[in-house]
């Protein structure tokens, strides 16, 4: 891939140095980050869009909320989720040395959430609570669901972004790492959200 | 200025082999948006015969030619396709097509999401109408309300297939819009600042930004529509503490920007057509911008506009009536821009300048009635009636289709270096747009007279059956514009007379290159000296007048 836009005067020569980060371009002028900001804008416009409707009918299974949903535990799955936009930076700091092993740990923490969410959907279903058995259940899964598949595909993107951090000797464009982890901060930034609605939430009555 | 020549890049190189293969895997912005207008196209034709036979139904009392079981499905696939499978992609074909050769740029930013956008609107277009193989299509209108919509009325898979297609096709759209939006916003040439884009690009990257915050909203509601059709969620199940109030809103938040995602880039081609065919510039630059930039954002705070009949608060009402009216200002500042832009202009009416004037004429009409029915008590009076169908034609059929009949008989000789047939284009405008204003004049009537909108026949005694028969044979007029134009795209691209690089005499940057532009639309990256760099190129000695 050549240069996105026609030279301007002072431009490094297309097909130099591939590998090499454009001087200090700043970060919305680079054309994939740009696209993955509006992507993010419109992702919020998406997330906002169900936690509205959670909140329109939380009064409606609030009550079921309180009993079943373990506060202390989900937490401690969320510290994970939040830690891993952490390592992520640490990770886009080092990319020229180890941060692929940061990746690693971020895409290490963001397994455990998901962990901690399938178990948690496994004990609420145990105990009958599911999208069709009341509001609870409906908004609920729709919403935390929601957000788990975003983590997964969070996930792909760090995996793929570990393969090519290894698979290349001269590493992966800084855009690259970027666009990733500006998409992984976004789902953790979601969570910060749905996390306050849903479970801090049943505690504010 | 650094001049460059084009150089050969992987995207563009067609593969050997069939010349199907090369569509199939093409990644170029003109092939694309021509992909794009052929999707447009091919819909269209489907989206016309339903309106023929719901038109063939109404055109007498009581009339039994279709059963109303599949007079429902064909107002539901009326509506869908001619928003989702006609307008966008025909719109974002454009869009595709002219962006990069309008700001000098090779292509769009992401060639190969492009092509993933084409197919994901595609197959969401072919997802949508598979319903009919599958057993029925969707039959809850094209806004699908529950519980309407929901598995105890809708038992069939329609509103499955419609959920799925919605889904992937706004998904395509989504990305597309991003596509647009950075090409516009980061690969400009050298000197074609924001204040001197061409007004179809500006007037597109406002719909590019509306589409991302509209269509979320649509997916976001098709979700919860689908999970209350096949997990058994209960999102609008007012009996099981749901409220169908939550589809309307968070589908109207999508659903009135839609109207503007489509028309906004109609309002671009007519603020491109009629400078050129008017000889003088634009008139109003900045306002016609602005304006867009406006509507834009009242766009988002009108969607409730669609649900005074549901009984809201005094309050919201009186909110959303006002701020319904308030976009009547931006539109009526681009209605008087080009109206002054044509003032005093040595005019030259081509069919697209036919086009572009009628499209000014029946918009303000369908612009004048949206601003009736943003008055509460006389939307309660004739909501969900023919008066409301009427309106909407004006304004989608008479200002998008208008708008795009322009811009295809403006471009048409860029894209395939041949002009339409201008004596075959006179007799498509004159019989569109008499047989139009024939169908659909006389709705507003019959919806004033209270004919519902939707209902497959009415009784002879109502006293509706003179207007509707006489709307059905202004639709068999249009019809009949419509085979010219079909008769002019077949014979102009065979054997139209050959264009030339700049048949009008015009002054973007498009008309700088060949006619169909080269791989990379430019031998050298082209600078802009003004908002019109042509013209300065052509008249040295009068740059920068405008």
């Amino acid at each position: 891939m050549t240069s996105y836009v026609a030279p301007r005067p002072g431009a490094p020569t297309p097909g130099a140095a591939p590998l090499e980060d454009p001087p200090v371009a700043p970060a919305l002028s680079r054309p994939p980050l740009l696209g993955m900001a509006l992507f993010i804008a419109s992702e919020s416009i998406f997330f906002l869009a169900i936690v509205v409707a959670f909140i329109a009918l939380r009064p409606a299974g609030l009550a079921v909320a309180k009993v079943e949903l373990d506060l202390p535990r989900t937490l401690i799955f969320s510290l994970c989720l939040f830690a891993s936009s952490g390592t992520m930076t640490i990770a886009e700091r080092r990319r020229r040395r180890d941060g692929w092993i940061w990746l690693l740990v971020t895409a290490g923490l963001g397994a455990v959430f998901l962990i901690g969410q399938g178990l948690e959907y496994a004990r609420l279903l145990g105990t009958g609570i599911s999208p069709r058995a009341g509001m609870f259940g409906t908004t609920f899964f729709t919403l935390t669901g929601l957000h788990g598949l975003h983590v997964l595909v969070g996930l792909t993107a760090i995996s793929g972004l570990v393969l090519a951090a290894r698979a290349r000797p001269g590493g992966v464009r800084a855009t690259a790492w970027e666009s990733v982890a500006w998409y992984w901060h976004f789902v953790d930034g979601v969570w910060v959200v749905v996390f306050s609605v849903v479970y801090l939430g049943t505690v504010l009555g | 200025m650094s001049a460059t020549t084009a150089s050969t890049t992987l995207w563009v190189r067609r593969p050997a082999g069939l010349p199907a293969a090369g569509w199939l895997r093409t990644v170029d912005h003109k092939e694309i948006g021509v992909l794009y207008m052929g999707m447009g196209l091919f819909f269209l034709v489907f989206g016309s015969v339903e309106a023929a036979i719901i038109r063939l139904q109404l055109a007498v009392p009581e009339n039994r030619l279709v059963d109303p079981q599949l007079y429902d499905q064909l107002f539901t696939i009326h509506g869908v396709t001619m928003i989702f499978l006609v307008a966008i992609p025909i719109l974002v074909g454009f869009m595709n097509y002219l962006i990069p050769l309008m700001i000098g740029a090779r292509d769009v930013a992401f060639p190969r999401l492009n092509a993933l956008s084409f197919w994901l609107s595609l197959l969401g277009g072919l997802l949508v109408y598979f319903s009919f193989v599958a057993g029925g299509g969707p039959d809850a209108g094209w806004f699908a309300y529950p519980p309407l919509s929901d598995r105890t009325y809708s038992t069939g898979t329609g509103l499955d297939y419609y959920v799925l297609g919605l889904a992937v096709n706004g998904a395509g759209t989504i990305v597309g819009a991003i596509n647009i939006a950075v090409t516009v916003l980061l690969l400009r040439c050298p000197g074609l600042s924001i204040s001197r884009l061409p007004l179809f690009v500006w007037m597109s990257l406002v719909t590019s930004l509306l589409i991302l915050v509209a269509y979320p909203a649509l997916s976001a509601a098709l979700v919860m529509l689908f999970a209350d059709r096949r997990l058994g969620a209960h999102f609008f199940d007012a009996t099981a503490g749901g409220d169908p109030i939550i589809w309307q809103h968070v589908f109207w938040f999508f659903g009135h920007p839609e109207v503007y995602i489509v028309i906004l880039p109609a309002f671009g081609m007519v603020s491109e057509v009629i400078p050129v065919f008017s000889r003088k510039p634009i008139f109003g630059y900045r306002f016609i911008a602005g304006s867009s930039v406006a509507i834009g954002f009242l766009s988002v705070s009108v969607w409730a506009h669609h649900m005074f009949a549901v009984g809201l608060p005094d309050a919201e009402n009186l909110f959303f009536s006002a701020a319904s009216m308030l976009i009547a200002v931006p539109t009526g500042i681009k209605v008087l821009a080009w109206t002054a832009t044509m003032v005093g202009g040595r005019l030259r009416f081509t069919t697209a300048m036919l086009f572009a004037v009628g499209f000014i004429a029946t918009f303000v009409m369908g612009g004048l009635t949206g601003v009736s029915l943003a008055i509460v008590p006389i939307d309660w009076y004739v909501t969900d009636s023919y008066y409301v169908v009427a309106h909407m034609h004006y304004v989608l059929f008479g200002g998008v289709v208008f708008g795009i009949f322009a811009g295809l008989y403006y471009w048409f000789p860029k894209m395939t270096g041949r002009l339409l047939s201008e004596r075959l284009g006179k007799w498509h405008f004159w019989l569109v747009f008499v047989g139009f204003h024939l169908t659909f004049l006389p709705q507003h009537w019959l919806g004033i007279a209270g004919m519902p909108r939707r209902v497959f026949t009415y009784a002879a005694d109502t006293g509706w059956g003179p207007l509707n028969l006489l709307s059905t044979l202004g639709a068999v007029v249009m019809g009949a514009g419509i085979l010219a134009f079909v008769c002019n795209l077949v014979v102009s691209l065979r054997a139209g007379e050959l264009a030339g690089d700049d048949p009008w005499d015009a002054w973007t940057l498009e008309w700088s290159t060949s006619s169909p532009p080269i791989p990379e639309n430019f031998l050298q990256v082209p600078v802009a000296t003004s908002k019109r760099p042509l013209w300065d190129r052509k008249h040295p000695d009068r740059a920068h007048e405008a």
